[in-house]
């Protein structure tokens, strides 16, 4: 096993010192680890991001969940921002939207790819697909925008956590908003560093966040959670570009996320018997939808 | 390091809506079926924690039940896998239980046929990775990111050895391999981690070695 990098310390160490970008570190670690070729990686996660491209497609055309929950409001958007009276900017609504329609498709049992979790799937491609337009990466440069993400994600995965049922939706949403932010970073041409500010920065605000799903369904509030992931990944990616720090350092940060997460009641934590779940209307939509059998919650 | 490669984070690719609840799930019940060998006709599938408070909005309970026909994680039949599994002669219970286990993703699954039964018991560790953490009563660590082997024997000098000469016979490598009993002289397990998927044949072969009562594999 040749680990390159067991924290985002190290990660960044290595890449200034080397003169490469986030992406190719993790590409080089994948290959020592796994000892399969470059091609053969680079493909795989060409094919992921098919798949998110596909996803994305999908969910603009408009889907709607078996619950009916969801599903829609990537399409209500998408039109919002075509009547050109979008006040947050064309570009941070398109990500929003985007990041939407991959969480539209997932609850409505679609295929998507799970980044780091299918409940969290929408932040990275909803980011990466809506700045596309603005960077016009090469093909290679929005596959390497997936492997940077990876590495951010990998670190947080063996560090704390990537699971809401362990650690609440800054597990998850909170996690995949901060990789979001890192590869966003390094498309825009910033540093290694500023990759782990932006990541740093964004986590900092998702930090406590529940998973405290409707129903037990990944639906509500995980769809706007997840539109929010990337409004917050852009504006966190900014910040880092124009040269703003993270007063904590990003793996502090990352380890604060884990204390929480381990001191979270497990109410909060994917099991739908709190936060949300457990409102008037969350119990009586679990009631609706389950035929009365099961009221989550007290 | 419980995440090895950057496909356990950007990855899988899978059907909604969630890669521990949906994708895990089924992960651990195609590990099930690997480890018992072929499609039971029944199983019992014990869950806890999250497993258990959610399961049905996660759809936990399909994927369970695809895993178990062989259905990988991205296969668009498991929306179908119970109608699938009646047609497929497996029939199936869930049974949500109020215990603690150590981590909130849990299921124990408990199936069988005419000619045996097998108790493996999985985790769902998040975006999609498992961990199966007990067969039958031994306690173990297995990642299902490499093909594994489990052969359970009688607790006597030289089955290691036996099985580990059987494998070097067959140019299989040994990536990791660990063994645990639950009384001295009585039954003991063999896990054993390595770097190619296992031919039927070379289970077969360690199959016939003395002392050995069963073997079972999960491939990659």
């Amino acid at each position: 096993m040749d680990v390159l990098f067991q924290n985002v310390r190290e990660l960044v160490e290595r890449a200034e010192q080397e003169g490469k970008l986030i992406s190719e570190i993790m590409i080089e670690q994948e290959i020592g680890i796994t000892g399969r070729s470059r091609e053969e990686i680079m493909k795989q996660m060409d094919r992921n991001l098919t798949v998110m491209e596909e996803a994305v497609e999908r969910g603009l055309n408009g889907v709607h969940s078996v619950t009916g929950l969801t599903g829609g409001d990537a399409v209500l958007l998408q039109k919002y921002i075509a009547s050109g009276k979008s006040l947050a900017g064309d570009l941070l609504l398109d990500a929003v939207s985007k990041a939407v329609a991959t969480n539209e498709v997932n609850a409505a049992m679609g295929t998507i790819c799970a980044t780091p979790t299918a409940g969290s799937a929408g932040v990275v491609p909803g980011t990466l697909f809506a700045i596309q337009h603005k960077l016009n990466p090469t093909r290679e440069q929005m596959i390497n925008f997936l492997f940077t993400s990876g590495a951010f994600g990998f670190v947080v995965a063996n560090n704390a956590s990537i699971s809401g049922a362990a650690g609440g939706c800054q597990a998850e949403v909170g996690s995949a908003a901060g990789m979001a932010a890192a590869a966003i970073v390094e498309m825009a041409g910033g540093t290694p560093q500023q990759c782990a500010e932006g990541f740093a920065i964004t986590l900092k605000n998702m930090l406590g966040l529940v998973c405290d799903p409707v129903a037990g369904l990944v639906e509500v509030p995980c769809v706007k959670r997840n539109a929010m992931g990337a409004a917050n990944a852009i504006v966190a990616a900014d910040m880092a570009l124009a040269g703003i720090t993270s007063r904590i350092p990003c793996d502090e940060v990352i380890g604060a996320m884990y204390r929480i997460g381990e001191s979270m009641n497990p109410d909060l934590k994917e099991t739908a018997r709190g936060g949300l779940a457990a409102t008037p209307t969350g119990k009586a939509l679990a009631a609706k939808i389950f035929g009365g059998a099961v009221v989550q919650g007290q | 390091m419980k995440f090895t490669s950057v496909f356990d984070i950007i990855g899988p690719v899978m059907i909604g809506p969630s890669s521990s609840h949906t994708a895990g799930a089924a992960r651990i019940g195609r590990a099930a079926r690997d480890l018992f060998g072929r499609q039971p006709k029944w199983a019992k599938i014990y869950l806890y924690g999250s497993f258990a408070e959610t399961y049905r909005g996660h759809g936990t309970d399909v994927a369970i039940v695809g895993g178990l026909l062989d259905y990988d994680t991205h296969d668009e039949r498991i929306k179908t896998a119970f109608e699938d599994a009646e047609k497929a002669g497996l029939s199936f219970e869930f049974i949500p239980e109020e215990a603690h286990k150590e981590h909130p993703n849990t299921t124990r699954i408990v199936m069988g046929d005419d000619e045996g039964e097998m108790s493996v018991e999985g985790i769902s560790i998040g975006g999609g990775k498992i961990e199966i953490s007990e067969v039958n009563g031994f306690k173990l660590r297995l990642t299902g990111g490499m093909p594994a082997i489990l052969v359970v024997h009688d607790d006597r000098a030289g089955c290691i050895a036996n099985v580990a000469n059987c494998l070097a016979m067959h140019d299989v490598n040994i990536g990791h391999m660990e063994v645990s009993r639950i009384e001295r002289g009585l039954t003991a397990l063999m896990v054993i981690e390595v770097d190619q998927n296992i031919e039927d044949r070379v289970l077969q072969q360690i199959s016939y070695i003395p002392h050995i009562t069963k073997v079972s594999k999960i491939n990659n």
